[in-house]
């Protein structure tokens, strides 16, 4: 049987990006040069999870062969319950599909990625973390939000775009990051203690991964190294001995390191411009280092997603104030409008509309074609009775037909957006826009969807689909010339 | 089957309506108090003498212990009802069916909101559990109604800055008139300046777009057309009563462009078809409608058939619609300078028409389409927004027809 390999993959890159020129504007000192990307204020670890999934699938015509589903993060949204069941939710994955958090520690992305890719099943591992610190530190400025999903398997129908090759962990327990449940930042160890104590790590699994290849370090087309710890992860770049034309930029002047995602991340971007039968070598310095070693195939070229890590990376905006910024990540409270607290979802409605609420799937009546959002049991237009077939529209563009920008409501980041959306193909929503400016909105915007946390309260994340503006190449929002 | 009315055969007799302020100092029960002494008063009739109360609140109160306990009615029946902004005339409505089936002689609607003693900004509605999934919680009420600007522009062509002259007309027009009310929330003049340039509440909103939030009530006494002028000699006839709860397909529905209030459209339709109304903009004296927010005014003018489509804000502009216009609308400043305490703003509506029929309003706000012998005036409560809605709409006169 053939190797098992990446057989789709995706990433996803917030649209708003901190220029690090703003912390020292507001803190008098830190800072630095470059952007990062920044998670906005109604997503997280979760939403951002599903939407590299959404675009890693994309192309999946049967989502029913994801056998099983890991999610990874250092940053998860719960604790006690699993997380990855709300992305299981937002793909509609099928019921007998498990899904697994491997949460807690920044080392389980390319743990993920290892299980999944040795799984005898077609295994989906999304990677996502939001990593900050405290304000003005390190981890604030060079941290950064993401994630990214991958697909693995073999079935035989599909492609495989990457083969994985070898594999190679070395484990080591020692204080060189850690952080206490709750706590709000990192704590790290002198940093020339972990560059040291990572050296002996790094050739060990460095070695190991070339033995089980029977490969030589020269052959390593392109080389990922990812970490928290920079210093270290320079030092294993140089005792790889792999040429720098061969070295993966690691896109932190642009988007900042994404911790737990970063290697996910930066394995989409070389697996977005990299040749056919090329090897690709993985390295994630966490606890000691493990070693994913994967060989690209000629499918790769025409199997790769819409959207690429690097268009990602051009696309965001980077508006963003330092002090909104702070808001966001909770460092900062601001008065809220003299409104009551929104409200949490209840759970039981939210059961009950389980694939309404996470998978956007609506319902269209087979009498007579109307579609509604949310699924109506009786038809607005036939008024016939529950003869409807599911209808999902996650993935449906929409035109707006009217808006408005609510100053009154309660928000984390007012003023709420809220349009009108006239979906293409039929049917219609309210519902909030992000990503956008209220300058931004206007009769004709042309938006999709995007999977976010609304809002949380009392404890409770409430997830549900927002609309955001499709932009063109320059990220100017793209307006109908009339309405369809 | 079919909807037939009770044209002519129910009278208002007697009226009460508070202040509707701030009224830090009064209590639900002392409006009620208020409100329903004054209509009893008004009719000749006490309290206790009544047959049957119908009440009206969305959120002050629930069961007809809400108004029993602070009356300390003898053993009546109370029935306590809520149909979102709608609610004071909804209580109306069924009193007056009450009284016309024969079921009761006398009947009492009253309705109350106590809407500040919450130390919310706006209204706040009680919370139903839901999933948080539908959209319905993202938008605030002026959010909600302020969608119908833009969309009301873009369909007819006006200029934004035009259509927020018209807004801020209809505001103008509003305090303009309410400062002509003792009883009126706001009573000044507001400059046009003032109105266009205040605060952004939601869209094209600014907070002299959007109706006071106030406390307050108004209660009504209803009784058989026939035995009407053994109260007064100068009785309200029923002329229409007429109610629609819409299907709630706007927000999911594309046809629905948001330039209209279909379930107004509806509603008035049938009530001009019960009093016998071929022309309002010409037959009615005035016209009380649900000015919740600035947009929603202008779009009722066509909705009620006092504009042809797309012409409102001109006839707006115009000022068709002022206290001295053609067909003047919400002489008593309406919801944006009365105050809107939600259960009694109905019948605050149908107050300001008992006044105006009966030529005691005070002389800086009396009509001249009254002394010119136009006899007839409207009444429209709404609940809900844009694409969803409750509407009601009632048309009294000071005449019975033969």
């Amino acid at each position: 049987m053939a190797l098992s390999g990446v057989i789709a993959y995706g990433t996803y890159l917030p649209y708003h990006r901190l220029d690090r020129r703003r912390i020292k504007e507001v803190l008098g000192a830190g800072g630095g040069k470059g952007t990062r990307a920044v998670a906005s204020y109604d997503e997280d670890t979760t939403s951002m999870g599903v939407e590299a999934a959404r675009l890693a699938l994309a192309g999946v015509a049967d989502r029913g062969i994801v056998a099983q589903l890991l999610f990874a993060s250092a940053n998860p949204a719960y604790a006690d319950k699993t997380n990855a069941t709300a992305i299981h939710a937002a793909l509609s994955l099928p019921s007998e599909t498990l899904a697994l958090d491997l949460t807690g520690a920044v080392r389980s992305g390319l743990g993920a990625l290892l299980l999944a890719g040795q799984s005898p099943v077609p295994t989906l591992a999304v990677l996502s973390d939001v990593r900050t610190g405290l304000p003005g530190g390190a981890d604030e400025r060079d941290g950064g939000d993401g994630a990214a999903a991958f697909l693995f398997g073999n079935d035989g129908h599909r492609p495989v775009l990457a083969e994985v090759v070898a594999t190679a962990s070395a484990t080591e327990e020692f204080l060189e990051r850690w952080r206490t449940p709750g706590a709000g930042a990192s704590r790290v160890w002198e940093d020339r203690f972990g560059e040291e104590a990572y050296v002996p790590l790094v050739e060990a699994a460095f070695a190991d991964v070339l033995k089980h290849a029977s490969i030589a370090a020269g052959q390593i087309d392109h080389l990922v190294v990812s970490g928290l710890h920079a210093r270290a992860v320079k030092r294993a770049v140089k005792i790889t001995g792999v040429n720098a034309d061969a070295v993966a930029d690691d896109l932190v002047a642009q988007v900042g390191n994404s911790g737990t995602a970063q290697a996910g991340i930066l394995l989409a971007d070389v697996l977005d411009r990299a040749e056919a039968d090329q090897y690709v070598l993985v390295l994630v310095l966490a606890d000691g280092v493990t070693a994913l070693l994967l060989r690209t195939t000629p499918a790769l070229i025409a199997g790769r997603p819409s959207r690429s890590t690097r268009s990602q990376v051009g696309a965001g905006n980077s508006a963003l104030d330092y002090a909104t910024f702070l808001s966001w990540r909770g460092l900062l409270d601001r008065e809220p409008p003299r409104r009551p607290d929104p409200e949490s979802p209840a759970s039981p409605p939210a059961l009950r509309r389980l694939d309404w609420k996470f998978g956007f799937i609506a319902a269209r009546c087979t009498q007579c074609g109307t579609r509604s959002l949310p699924p109506d049991r009786v038809c607005r237009s036939c008024h016939s009775i529950d003869q409807t077939v599911p209808e999902p529209l996650a993935d449906v563009a929409g035109t707006t037909a009217t808006y408005t920008v609510d100053h009154l409501a309660f928000t984390p980041n007012p003023p709420v957006l809220v349009v009108v959306v006239d979906y293409d193909g039929g049917g219609r929503l309210r519902c909030q826009l992000t990503d956008a400016a209220p300058d931004e909105v206007a009769i004709g915007l042309r938006v999709e969807m995007t999977f976010r946390r609304l809002i949380t309260t009392d404890g409770v994340h409430n997830y549900f689909w927002k609309a955001r503006p499709v932009r063109d190449e320059a990220g100017v929002p793209v307006v109908a010339d009339r309405r369809p | 089957m079919g909807s037939h009315g009770i044209r002519d055969r129910v009278a208002i007799v007697g009226m009460g309506c508070t202040d509707f302020a701030e009224h830090w100092d009064k209590s639900t029960d002392d409006l009620l108090l208020e409100s329903a002494t004054a209509a009893s008063a008004s009719a000749g009739i006490p309290i206790n003498d009544l047959d049957a109360f119908w009440l009206g609140t969305m959120g002050s109160g629930t069961s007809g212990l809400t108004l029993s306990r602070p009356l300390r009615l003898d053993c009546k029946p109370v029935t306590r009802l809520e149909n979102m902004c709608a609610t004071g005339s909804e209580a109306l409505r069924n009193a007056c069916y009450a009284v016309a089936s024969g079921a009761y002689d006398t009947a009492m609607a009253i309705g109350v909101e106590k809407l500040k003693d919450s130390g919310y900004s706006g209204l706040v509605g009680a919370p139903i559990p839901n999933a948080g999934d539908d959209g319905k919680n993202d938008a605030t009420a002026p959010a909600n109604f302020s969608l119908l600007a833009p969309a009301y522009a873009e369909r007819y062509g006006v200029d934004l800055e035009e259509m927020k002259d018209v807004l801020t007309r209809i505001a103008w027009k509003n305090h303009y008139n309410g400062a002509r009310n003792p009883r009126a929330q706001f009573r000044k003049e507001v400059p046009l300046e003032t109105i266009r340039n205040s605060p952004k509440i939601a869209g094209m909103l600014g907070i002299f777009d959007c109706s006071g939030v106030s406390d307050g009530s108004a209660a009504a006494i209803v009784v058989r057309a026939k035995d009407a002028y053994k109260y007064t000699d100068k009785p309200l006839f029923v002329k229409a009563l007429s109610f629609v709860a819409g299907p709630a397909t706007g927000l999911s529905d594309p046809e629905y462009d948001f330039t209209t209030f279909p379930e107004v459209a509806a509603c008035a339709a049938e009530a001009y078809r019960q009093a016998g109304i071929a022309d309002p903009r010409s037959e009615l004296a005035l016209a009380e409608v649900h000015d919740c927010f600035t947009p929603t005014e202008l779009v009722l003018m066509e909705d009620l058939g006092f504009s042809a489509r797309g012409e409102a804000w001109k006839d707006v502009l115009s000022g068709a619609f002022d206290l001295d216009g053609e067909l003047p609308v919400n002489p008593d400043g309406g919801l944006k300078a009365f105050g809107h305490p939600i259960g009694a703003s109905g019948l605050r509506m149908m107050f300001e028409a008992w006044l105006q029929l009966r030529g005691e309003a005070p002389a800086e706000r009396a009509l001249r389409s009254v002394a010119e012998g136009r006899t007839m005036a409207l009444t429209h409560n709404l609940g809900g927004g844009p694409g969803e809605c409750v509407s009601f709409a009632a048309v009294v006169g000071s005449e019975r027809s033969e």
